[in-house]
């Protein structure tokens, strides 16, 4: 496996989350992937989707075996994950900041369709670096998109920093926040699936190894 | 007179009632024009990178986004989202874009996208439509809503006299043995102008679709004159079209010359859009002097 250092470490840093979504709080499953009303989860942060696959394929979308020869010229997993190519990936991703504009998107199609289904998007507090999460924070806010959930995971990888804290970006526009331990299984679980009737921002922090 | 962007918004409200896929997103530019009640209609304000995400989002839901703005914050500002959220998702969308290459210069630089087409020639899979008249518009635009591919559809303020049929590849307005001569949209009836004024005989094309790009239709105009001599008008930067108009013709010896908006420099000039067609010799006068300098003996 090789791939920057940021790649790795954002494998390592999405690992829990994932994996509590995955386990309990998605509406989805093999069966259910092409279901109008499934929830959809998008990762945004595309960088180091080597927990993500491990996940899917632990969960039945994909098979264990296609882990082995990642990235080779015919393995449908790369370093960025390919909705076209890998089974339950909703969207393809790793270019940073297209992941939330989507996810609003989505959650509107799920509201108009009059579905079940939510939409849950990952994003990485470096990642909100990029203007267009800025302009979908507001706009997901000011369209009242109840059915959205973003997940910012916070390993403090922003060049700049967010002074006041990420979760009161959100908040400021008028999104339900909460903050809680990025590896802590229950914590996750907790805030995963606490009511919302606007739209919700879970700020997970991941405490960088040095 | 209708104008293309009423054809454009009376075509799409129709289709809103009647197709619940259809949505619409803006950001500001003519939203006023679309149900602001209806779920399906979203205006995200002045932020394009958003509007095409959202779109994306829409497409991905089942929807059929209608996404519109001037051409320059539809086509230039977002071109990373157009590539990314509705292309590498695999999802299609109609995007409808008003300004053209300089419809209203007095705006200046920051107005005009003649690089539009270009732009949508680097991403695989999307139709491109420059409509001539706003009559062309209604019919281009009710397929492209009931399709599911990527589309995009040029309008503009300048029009010819009257519209002609659309949607079965180029069709021949008059026939030639010197050469052919192939006007993309608003660009056909000063090309008719010019001909006539030098009076060429030439066989005059018309496209109010480039993309797919009628290569069969090109051909066959090529092998029914005594010169394979080509002369390409269109809207946009000119040249445009040379990849496909060279591949059209490979096993064809030819002469081929572009004409469009020119590529050397940026006019720093407001005016007129008749002033900047004078500027890029693409008034009747300039147009006659390239079929007059081309299609000689």
């Amino acid at each position: 496996m090789t791939g920057d250092e940021k790649h790795e470490w954002a494998a390592a840093s999405t690992i829990d989350v994932l994996w509590v979504l995955y386990d309990r709080v998605l509406n989805v499953t093999p069966a259910t992937v092409d279901d109008p009303d499934r929830d959809r989860f998008l990762l945004s942060k595309g960088h180091g989707p080597m927990a993500y696959y491990a996940v899917l394929a632990e969960k039945g979308f994909i098979s264990e075996s296609t882990l082995d020869d990642w990235t080779s010229w015919d393995s449908p997993l790369g370093q960025h994950p390919d909705r076209v190519l890998v089974n339950g990936v909703e969207i393809s991703s790793g270019s940073l900041g297209h992941g939330l504009p989507i996810a609003v998107g989505t959650a509107l199609g799920q509201r108009i369709a009059k579905s079940t289904g939510r939409t849950f998007v990952l994003v990485g507090d470096g990642e909100l670096d990029e203007g267009s999460n800025h302009e979908a924070i507001a706009v997901a806010a000011r369209l009242n998109v109840a059915n959205l959930t973003a997940i910012v995971i916070d390993n403090q990888n922003s060049m700049h920093g967010w002074p006041g804290g990420i979760a009161s970006r959100f908040a400021v526009e008028g999104w339900q926040t909460a903050e809680i331990d990025g590896r802590d299984h229950e914590a996750i679980f907790t805030a995963l699936t606490a009511p919302h009737d606007r739209p919700y921002a879970v700020v997970a922090k991941i405490e960088k190894s040095s | 007179m209708t104008t293309m962007r009423e054809a454009f918004i009376t075509t799409v409200n129709e289709e809103l009632e009647n197709d619940p896929r259809i949505a619409v997103v803006t950001a500001v530019i003519s939203a006023s024009n679309f149900p602001r009640d209806r779920e399906r209609v979203v205006d995200v304000g002045i932020r394009e990178q958003t509007m095409v995400g959202v779109a994306g989002g829409l497409a991905l839901a089942g929807l059929r986004p209608v996404v519109h703005s001037y051409a320059p914050f539809l086509v230039e500002r977002p071109y990373e989202q157009i590539k990314l959220d509705i292309g590498h998702q695999d999802v299609g969308a109609v995007f409808v874009s008003i300004g053209a290459s300089y419809d209203d210069p007095v705006w200046g630089r920051t107005h005009q996208s003649p690089g539009d087409v270009a732009l949508f020639d680097t991403l695989p899979g999307w139709t491109v439509h420059v409509p001539g008249h706003a009559d062309e518009v209604t019919p281009l635009l009710r397929q492209a809503l009931k399709d599911d591919n990527r589309v995009y559809v040029r309008l503009s303020l300048h029009e010819n006299a009257q519209a002609y049929p659309v949607g079965e590849g180029f069709t021949a307005l008059r026939h030639g043995k010197r050469g052919v001569v192939l006007a993309v949209g608003p660009m056909l009836d000063r090309v008719l102008k010019a001909v006539d004024a030098e009076n060429a005989d030439l066989t005059v094309l018309y496209a109010a679709t480039v993309r797919p790009f009628d290569s069969d239709g090109l051909r066959r105009a090529v092998e029914e004159t005594d010169h394979a001599d080509v002369l390409v008008v269109e809207p946009y930067l000119e040249g445009t079209s040379a990849h496909l108009v060279s591949e059209a013709l490979q096993q064809i010896p030819h002469r081929v010359r572009y004409v469009g908006v020119k590529r050397h420099a940026e006019l720093r000039n407001y005016g007129t859009a008749e002033d900047h067609d004078a500027a890029h010799d693409l008034d009747v006068v300039g147009l006659g002097s390239a079929v007059r300098s081309f299609f000689r003996g």
